[in-house]
């Protein structure tokens, strides 16, 4: 429970129910085990269902465990999401910077979240992959960067698709314009690699400093219990949720 | 919700069975079932396994198991193949102790009326597409040697002598197989290197295919769409012409290459093979993968999406599954025992002490909970299940296949929540999977999440099944009562220490044995056993060469018309030894210096040795409640 090195006297320890969402192969996994395990693998296998984690991080004043859940970006997984966004406190929705059609996806997720999840859920804006554009920072140079906003020297002009020079040809989404559009959102917005470690651990750190301390719960809280028996309800076969959607798209 | 599933199979019935033995209540493949919303569905066509005879006929056994000089007639144009007649003396050693020869395997009811038409159909495409097939294929199906079925050539001395196999012994073979399963290498988009693509293609020993009815591609093991669209579309016609003449091909043979076709509704599966495979082995393959795509699918939304629309592309909402499908169809290509028997293996435990995991299980268990099940490095060592439901080994293997072999689950740490249809136990609705993986090396600093960085092989995963979608809590509250329980009883050392010692050798078992290797099947428990594959079979290729044998003398056993019971194989290098009885199959390897007698005596002393050790080696009823 104690914290490493924290031999001073306990702080408070409270939990928080976090959810990745995201479209398929844009991170989400990789950004839980750089988290939690401080690891990254080249070629990670998608995540099947959901992963569930948790992640201890110390603030000045208090302690705060994350129950992770790792969800599977994959569509045909997408009838489950509701289950997993539900109670959470915090929501990571991750894109990847090179890919246009996930920050799209993040934006489908974003509004399905205001729409569907409390009301008080902290919510974070996460392009990950941005190893991958040239002129960030290079791996050696992970100084702390307490915000996402401002890595990026060259301006873009918000278009994509504009070619300025070689990282443009990668990049895909500007800095600018996902900023912009977390902050329309009142969401949290950081640009991320799994790969190097950048600004994992201060994303983490943000959503933590973001809960209020009214929403806290204990370390032991009745969450697990709540979840069980608020979703009685809402038991929807996946199957056949799934397959209409399927049909959906297939007509 | 959990144990009213409708779909409870007859021989599930029987409470001290933990495993559905497969192929006892199947019927034949019916494609077009009816409505399968309403009323309980029926079990998917399940992999025959034992006493029937496979799809392969008698007739074009010829071809690939050539017959001895007795039905020189049977032998097929494509094959003047060195009959392992020649090689091996058949006999039914009668006056083996342990031996019985009663029993007839159950093969009437599949018996002559398919196989014969059969056999005349399988042949055909391969004379009249010979020429298409080989120009398309080239080498690969061309190649001109041919003698095809000494796979296991340096065992079979014959084999050599008659120019032997080009796959199997030689460098060739080798050189295939270490290359197996490496990617191709990426077309350009000019097609400028297609020629070097298609040779690494063809070079492949197995290729699976999973192609929809109207043609559409679905999932190939090797090569992507641009690649393979020609051979698809030769596959396509092929196949579609005897289903036009409303008679379904089951395989055919070109050169060296093995082609086995399975038909499921909308689904065409084809295996192609130089692992000198018979039809009904590769046909157990094949079911496994369309097993998998119901996993995923259900059979209900496969039918659906294919009656709104024939020509559905299966791959989006097939997204993901390509990695358990290649998982599933790598292990085939390596070979596997468990698939080749259809069986389970367990990990060889004292009596005593699975009893007080099986009461760990049934004490700690939580009212969703459907099966529970412990599993140490694809091993199976507990299971707790309701009185009315067996597992089936399919879905076992689906889920052994998933967490062991494909990476995702493993990979990622944690706890999983996930989402399948095991299409054995019920192939129309998802059930929800609670997987954790123990570290049981660091089991003093308390069993938590492994890290990801740790190997298989000392793994224990706790998996728990559910009915209920919002269970993980449950679940997981239940896991962790049952591993500080298995903890503080000491499971968990026991299980420790039984991964740690790993199977035992040939000569643990008999001390001073010849015996190399062996397999032994439990039918009544759909359980094998066997021996570690070190020192004589450790490496990848060792391995594979002794599946092979395995694979025929499994061919031999189960395919022949013959009330075989017990096969022998002589060579200068190798002598096997095939027995079959109610009880068991047992499938034995010794070098070829062994006398008969010893390999005899060995096979007896096997026998005697699981019969001491039924309990430890098998799980026997298991945990139900
Ligand atoms: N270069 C680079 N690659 C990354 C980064 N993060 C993840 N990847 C790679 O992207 C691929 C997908 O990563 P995952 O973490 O599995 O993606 P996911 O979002 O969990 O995917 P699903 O589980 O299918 O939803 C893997 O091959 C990772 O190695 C990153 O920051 N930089
Ligand atoms: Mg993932």
């Amino acid at each position: 429970m104690a914290d490493t090195g924290a031999a001073s006297a306990p702080k408070p320890s409270s939990s928080v129910k976090l959810v990745l969402l995201g479209e398929a192969a844009v991170g989400k996994s990789s950004l839980v085990m750089r988290f939690v395990n401080n690891d990254f693998q080249e070629n990670k296998e998608p995540t099947i269902g959901a992963a569930f984690l948790t992640q201890k991080i110390s603030l000045s004043t208090r302690t705060i465990k994350f129950e992770i859940w790792d969800t599977a970006g994959q569509e045909r997984f997408a009838s489950l999401a509701p289950m997993y966004y539900r109670n959470a406190q915090a929501a990571l929705v991750v894109y990847d910077i090179t890919k246009p059609s996930s920050f799209t996806k993040a934006q489908h997720w974003v509004s399905e979240l205001q729409r569907q999840a409390s009301p008080n859920i902290v919510i974070a804006v996460v392009g990950n992959k941005a190893d991958l554009a040239s002129n960030d920072p290079p791996p050696s140079t992970s100084a702390p960067i307490s915000d996402g906003d401002g890595i990026v020297a060259v301006p873009t002009d918000g278009g994509e698709g504009e070619l300025e020079d070689e990282e443009e040809t990668i990049r895909k989404v500007p800095v600018r314009t996902a900023k912009a559009y977390a902050d329309e959102e009142k969401a949290l917005f950081f640009e991320t690699s799994a790969k190097t470690g950048h600004n994992v651990a201060e994303v983490f750190t943000a959503i933590a400093n973001q809960i209020p301390e009214t929403a806290l719960k204990g370390p032991r809280g009745a969450g697990g219990a709540q979840t069980q028996r608020t979703e009685e309800r809402g038991r929807v076969d996946l199957g056949v949720r799934e397959s209409g959607a399927k049909e959906g798209c297939a007509c | 919700m959990a144990a009213q599933n409708p779909s409870t199979p007859p021989s599930s019935e029987l409470p001290t069975v933990p495993f559905t033995q497969e192929g006892t209540e199947l019927a034949k493949d019916t494609p077009a079932a009816p409505s399968r919303e309403t009323t309980p569905p029926p079990l998917p066509p399940r992999p025959k396994i034992y006493g029937l005879l496979g799809d392969r006929p008698p007739t074009s056994g010829g071809l690939r198991v050539p017959s001895s000089a007795k039905r020189p007639g049977l032998q097929s144009k494509a094959t003047t193949a060195l009959s392992l007649g020649e090689l091996h003396a058949q006999t039914n050693r009668d006056g083996s102790p342990a031996s019985c020869q009663t029993r007839a395997r159950g093969r009437s009811r599949s018996g002559s009326e398919v196989d014969d038409s059969a056999s005349i159909r399988s042949f055909a495409p391969t004379m009249q597409a010979d020429g298409d097939i080989e120009s398309l294929l080239g080498e690969v199906l061309g190649d001109s040697e041919i003698q095809t079925w000494k796979i296991m050539g340096p065992q079979f001395p014959g084999g050599q002598s008659q120019g032997a196999s080009i796959f199997g012994n030689g460098p060739e073979f080798e050189e295939a197989f270490e290359h197996e399963f490496d990617e191709l290498t990426e077309l350009e988009t000019d097609g400028s290197n297609e020629e070097l693509v298609v040779k690494q293609w063809k070079a492949k020993l197995k290729h699976f295919l999973v192609l929809s009815s109207a043609g559409k591609p679905i999932y190939s093991r090797h090569g992507d769409d641009r690649l393979i669209s020609n051979y698809i579309g030769i596959i396509q016609t092929i196949i579609s012409f005897y289903q036009g003449a409303n008679d379904s091909l089951k395989g055919f043979t070109a050169g060296n290459v093995r082609f086995a076709i399975l038909s499921k509704g909308p689904l065409n599966l084809v295996a192609i093979s130089k692992l000198d495979e018979s039809d009904q082995q590769l046909r157990v393959q094949l079911e496994s993968l369309y097993m998998q795509i119901l996993s995923t699918l259900t059979l209900p939304s496969l039918e659906r999406m294919f009656k709104a629309r024939a020509s559905t592309d299966l791959r989006r909402p097939l997204q993901g599954t390509e990695i358990l499908l290649s998982a599933l169809a790598d292990g085939f290509t390596r070979g596997s025992p468990s698939t080749l028997l259809s069986a389970l293996e367990c990990l060889k435990l004292r009596k005593s002490h699975r009893q007080v995991i099986n009461n760990t299980l049934l004490k700690t268990r939580s009212p969703n909970l459907l099966y529970g099940l412990i599993v140490a490095s694809g091993k199976l060592v507990s299971v707790v299940r309701p009185k009315k439901h067996s597992l089936h080994p399919g879905d076992l293997h689906l889920i052994f296949n998933m967490l062991f072999e494909a990476g995702s689950v493993k990979a990622g740490g944690g706890e999983n929540w996930i989402p399948l249809c095991l299409p054995g136990f019920n192939n129309t609705g998802y059930l929800y999977m609670y997987v954790s993986f123990l570290n049981v090396n660091n089991t003093s600093e308390q069993v938590r999440e492994r890290p990801s960085t740790s190997s298989g092989e000392d793994e224990v995963a706790i998996l728990l099944i559910s009915a209920n979608k919002d269970g993980f809590f449950e679940l997981k509250k239940m896991r962790d009562e049952l591993v500080e329980q298995l903890d503080k009883n000491g499971s968990l050392a026991f299980m420790t220490a039984a991964i740690k010692r790993g199977r035992p050798s040939c000569t643990d078992i008999i001390p001073g044995t010849t015996l190399r290797h062996f397999l032994y099947k439990s039918r009544g428990n759909v359980q094998f056993t066997m021996p570690s594959f070190d020192p004589y079979f450790s490496t990848p290729i060792a391995r594979r060469r002794l599946l092979t044998l395995y694979t025929h003398l499994h061919t031999h056993l189960h395919t022949r018309p013959t009330h075989l019971k017990i096969h022998h194989t002589t060579s200068g290098n190798c002598l096997t030894l095939a027995w079959t009885t109610p009880l068991f199959d047992l499938y034995a390897v010794a070098p070829g210096t062994t006398s008969r007698a010893a390999l005899a005596q060995a096979a007896n002393r096997v026998v005697q040795w699981v019969r001491r050790e039924e309990e430890r080696v098998f799980i026997i009823g298991g945990a139900v409640f």
